[in-house]
């Protein structure tokens, strides 16, 4: 017995060593997690503010002082080292983040998650993330100042991970058994693409092919019109597009492609309520006679947040506002002479070639009555605790067929190809790196020339007194009809031809009105003289900022406040009492009755302590399902109609045979869903009732902040009090929202505010994590700290030096 | 007693030194180079080096843990779960180690009873 023992112990050990040392399915390694030298123990701490930093390849010190909430306030002797701190400073707050969206970017989740996030991997390898980060990595590459700045960013971050011992990394590292890797150039492109992806990646043209397959041309275009009968576009309806004068492409005779489309799935769309909203008011309509500059862009509420506020100062420029981890300079914010904001311009920059190969080979497809040759690109995705896996990616003239019969398709002969602007690459990076040294609107414009995806509502204001908006981004110039369906990717003529012109892009400069907004509506009427649908836009936040700044004189800084934090429900407002006349309620219980009279006295402000609130969300989610059953009902892929449209449908062609319900004998009318889904709203509150308690606005929403691994509970924030709903001018709903609130007066230097539902920490273990969260919701501000002098350190709370390393 | 004291505080050395040198498993060398050295009898053999680290890793969680009031240990023991009691956590990360050193010093007496043979 004895002689077994030892071999017995040998293996007990081992076992156990084994068992605390590996990760199992979501369980971290339990002995490499727990131990305090070097676990999750180590994260259990503030902040190390008070230190001098060697960092490789600075030419001088640079000061870096933390405000009360942690805001670093970074002053360098020149741009490449500013850069550099601005890189180490962003790992060392940020380092998981920023390293896990460029895994997200370039489709690398299966390498930290396994096997479960294969999927996902493909599919952003398909959409051509990679691809398209290389063509934009060229391009930056191309301008020796990006070049030498982007690098100087990689050393810095390098500087940081560098330095790190396995009991230092963030939490995630460990939590998920990995560690960091170098940062690369190519990551700042990657970034770049995942807002690319996230802001100019949402589409529906195979989804718009099947519908106007299945309904024919007129249904189709009652039901998804160019341009909806109200229409506040983001450039005024009175501009005079007369200077415009190049030719535009004709639509081809023999352009109908009725196909329905084969594929049953189409990739993942970036969220529908991605969006922003800026503007800003000229002197003249400002209570101080300055400038006053908004701005909030909608986004996906998560922590770490997305947005790192920063001052980034030289002796040449000083700016300050939001960054994002990963990419150079301040994206959101305003210098000593300018503000800068964006807003999703959401226009059609994707479209869809059907694609007919020679034969199985698929080495040559159609194009122009030849056989062109294809090329191949094989994506080596590699899987945790798996064989790695190579995706081989067919490419055309127009992009990469991504979905072919490897990928949600059938037929080994043919395939769908994207060609996307954000494939062509551009120096998106310079434009903020110009902003940040901008001094006035010609330095602006000229920051914005070169921008071309995502495209966006570039909203500016100067201390000189100028405001203007561009509606900047690379378009192709596209003949009627173009690209909202699929295109035959053998016809020439149903090629991009060109791209408009950058200065015919929509814009306004000091407009008569005194002000400039955007809120993703149209960018433009129909008498802009290039092809724009209706490819999604919203229709009620910009109606009621415009109404806002119409309805009076002077505005001041409260008054903007005010606005951001609008809870106004236009949407419901338009709807409701079309409702309340129309719908025959004699069969209404006495409790039913009872919910119905608290909607009939509803304001229509959508505010955390009223019950209406949560009526209508109830009722609307229901109200628009069943109008379009026949969508749901159906096998291919559909997108159903807009909200606005729906609303329109409801009111004015209420007998439509679309009001039927499909699963029922009887013919309904739109009367009568409004009576059908009442009575079961009134069902869901009540049993809503039973379980939380009362359905006021606030607890129904139950807005939370997820943390980025799918919201584990632990890591994130919920049940936050704030109101507003999506088509709000305070967009915050369940999961998503205003990401960055900031407003600035172009006094000199210019006064700013601002706030973001997160904290300045990645660190959960960090008091700053998310300690902006509840003053988010309630809608407060910080005065934001803009200094002017490094030695004045006033409400400084801790200073930290980076010098050169000997 | 007095071996199991010793062999107690040379557990408690050893892992304390090598945790400033060695990953998480510096709670196995020290359960098993003192049970090589000071070798126990029955259950103390295993109960010893356990509760050393049990000790250890608890006062050394509860030492870093205090000074941030606790944020992280009740974040994480609501992902583990235990019912968010950083308590409940400080107890399973010293039985973790505990396990682990006490393991490794049942090898450590085997080895032992080799070299001794």
């Amino acid at each position: 017995m004895k002689y077994f023992k030892l071999p017995l112990t040998l293996v007990l050990t081992l076992v156990v060593f084994t068992g605390l040392n590996s990760k199992f399915g979501s369980i971290p390694p339990m002995g490499k997690f727990l131990s305090p030298n070097e676990g999750f123990w180590q994260n259990e701490q503030d902040e190390n503010l008070n230190s001098t930093m060697q960092i490789i390849g600075l030419e001088h010190e640079v000061t870096v002082h933390y405000d009360e909430h942690l805001i670093p306030h970074v002053f360098a002797q020149n741009n490449n080292d500013l850069y550099r701190a601005q890189g180490y400073l962003t790992a060392k707050h940020r380092l998981w983040q920023l390293e896990f969206q460029t895994f997200a970017a370039g489709g690398r989740l299966a390498e930290i998650l396994g096997e479960q996030a294969l999927d996902y991997d493909r599919q952003e390898r398909r959409r051509g993330m990679d691809f398209g980060a290389e063509n934009a990595l060229q391009k930056m590459q191309e301008d020796p100042e990006t070049l030498s700045y982007i690098e100087a960013y990689r050393d810095g971050v390098n500087s940081y991970i560098n330095q790190l011992e396995p009991k230092d990394y963030p939490v995630e590292y460990k939590l998920l058994d990995y560690a960091p890797e170098p940062w690369t150039i190519k990551k700042t492109a990657l970034l770049l693409m995942y807002m690319t992806k996230m802001l100019a990646g949402r589409e529906s043209d195979l989804e718009h092919t099947n519908a106007l397959a299945k309904f024919g041309k007129e249904r189709y275009d009652l039901l998804f019109p160019d341009f909806y009968d109200v229409n506040d576009p983001v450039i005024s309806k009175e501009t005079d597009w007369r200077f415009i004068d190049v030719k535009m492409p004709e639509t081809p005779e023999d352009d109908t492609s009725l196909d329905s489309i084969s594929i049953t799935e189409t990739i993942d769309k970036p969220h529908a309520q991605n969006g922003s909203n800026n503007w800003a008011v000229s002197g003249k309509k400002s209570y101080s006679g300055h400038p006053i500059l908004a701005n909030d862009p909608h986004l996906s509420l998560n922590l770490p947040a997305i947005w790192y506020v920063m001052q980034l100062a030289t002796p040449e420029h000083n700016s300050y506002g939001a960054t994002l981890p990963g990419a150079l300079g301040i994206i959101s914010g305003y210098n000593n002479y300018i503000s800068w904001g964006e807003t999703n311009a959401t226009r059609d920059v994707i479209d869809w070639y059907k694609i007919e190969f020679k034969d199985e080979s698929r080495k040559e497809y159609k194009h122009d009555g030849q056989w062109k040759k294809t090329t191949q690109r094989i994506e080596e995705i590699k899987i945790r605790n798996r064989e790695t896996l190579y995706d081989t990616i067919i490419y055309t003239h127009h992009g990469p067929v991504t979905y072919d019969h490897n990928f949600k398709g059938d037929n080994a002969k043919s395939g769908y190809a994207m060609q996307w602007v954000g494939h062509i690459g551009g120096n998106n990076q310079r434009t903020f790196l110009k902003l940040n040294e901008g001094k006035n609107y010609d330095d602006y414009l000229d920051a914005l020339k070169s921008y071309t995806a995502p495209a966006q509502n570039f909203v500016f204001a100067s201390t000189e007194g100028d405001i203007a908006l561009w509606i900047q981004g690379k378009f192709p110039n596209k003949w009627k009809g173009q690209g909202k369906f699929l295109l035959d990717g053998s016809n020439p003529k149903h090629d991009w031809q060109s791209f408009i012109p950058q200065e015919f892009n929509a814009h306004s400069k000091n407009p008569e009105r005194g002000f400039v907004s955007s809120a993703n509506q149209h960018p433009v009427d129909p008498s802009y003289p290039f092809y724009v649908y209706n490819d999604g836009y919203e229709t009620y936040r910009n109606r009621v900022i415009n109404d806002f700044f119409r309805a009076k004189d002077k505005f001041d800084i409260q008054d903007f406040k005010n606005l951001q934090n609008n809870n106004y429900n236009l949407k419901a407002s338009e709807l409701l009492p079309n409702i309340f006349t129309t719908m025959d309620t004699s069969s209404l219980t006495e409790e039913e009755q009872g919910i119905l009279n608290t909607i009939k006295k509803w304001d229509f402000y959508s505010e955390i302590d009223q019950l209406a609130p949560s009526i209508w969300k109830s009722w609307w989610t229901k109200l628009y399902k069943i109008v379009w059953d026949e969508f749901d009902a159906d096998s291919l892929s559909l997108l159903t109609p807009y909200t606005y449209q729906t609303i329109y449908m409801l009111k004015n062609h209420p007998q439509d045979e679309l009001m039927d319900i499909l699963s029922t004998p009887e013919k309904e009318t739109a009367k009568d869903l409004f009576l059908i889904t009442f009575k079961e709203t009134a069902k869901e509150l009540a049993q809503w009732k039973a379980k939380h308690g009362d359905y006021n606005w606030g607890a129904y929403k139950a807005t939370y902040v997820g943390h980025l691994l799918q919201a584990l509970p632990a890591f994130s924030r919920f049940d936050l009090n704030i109101g507003g709903d999506y088509n709000t001018v305070n967009a915050a709903s369940k999961n998503h929202g205003p990401s960055w609130r900031m407003i600035v007066e172009m006094t000199s230097p210019p006064t700013g505010y601002g706030i973001y539902p997160g904290g300045q920490s990645g660190n959960p273990g960090s008091k700053y994590y998310d300690n902006f969260i509840d003053r988010w919701a309630a809608g407060e501000y910080m005065d934001l700290l803009f200094m002017q002098d490094q030695q004045d350190t006033k409400d400084i709370i801790a200073s930290q030096t980076l010098t050169p390393q000997e | 007693m007095k071996k199991k004291l010793i062999n107690f505080i040379v557990t408690l050395i050893i892992a304390i030194i090598l945790s400033q040198f060695l990953p998480w498993w510096h709670v196995m060398v020290a359960g098993f180079v003192s049970a090589l050295f000071f070798s126990l009898d029955r259950a103390a053999v295993f109960f010893i080096p356990f509760l050393a680290v049990f000790l250890f890793w608890m006062t050394y969680a509860l030492w870093l843990s205090n000074a941030n009031d606790f944020i992280l240990a009740e974040k994480i023991a609501v992902l583990l779960p235990l019912g968010g009691s950083w308590i409940v956590l400080l107890l399973v990360t010293g039985f973790i180690g505990g396990i682990a050193a006490g393991v490794s010093a049942i090898l450590g007496k085997q080895c032992s009873m080799l070299v001794k043979r």
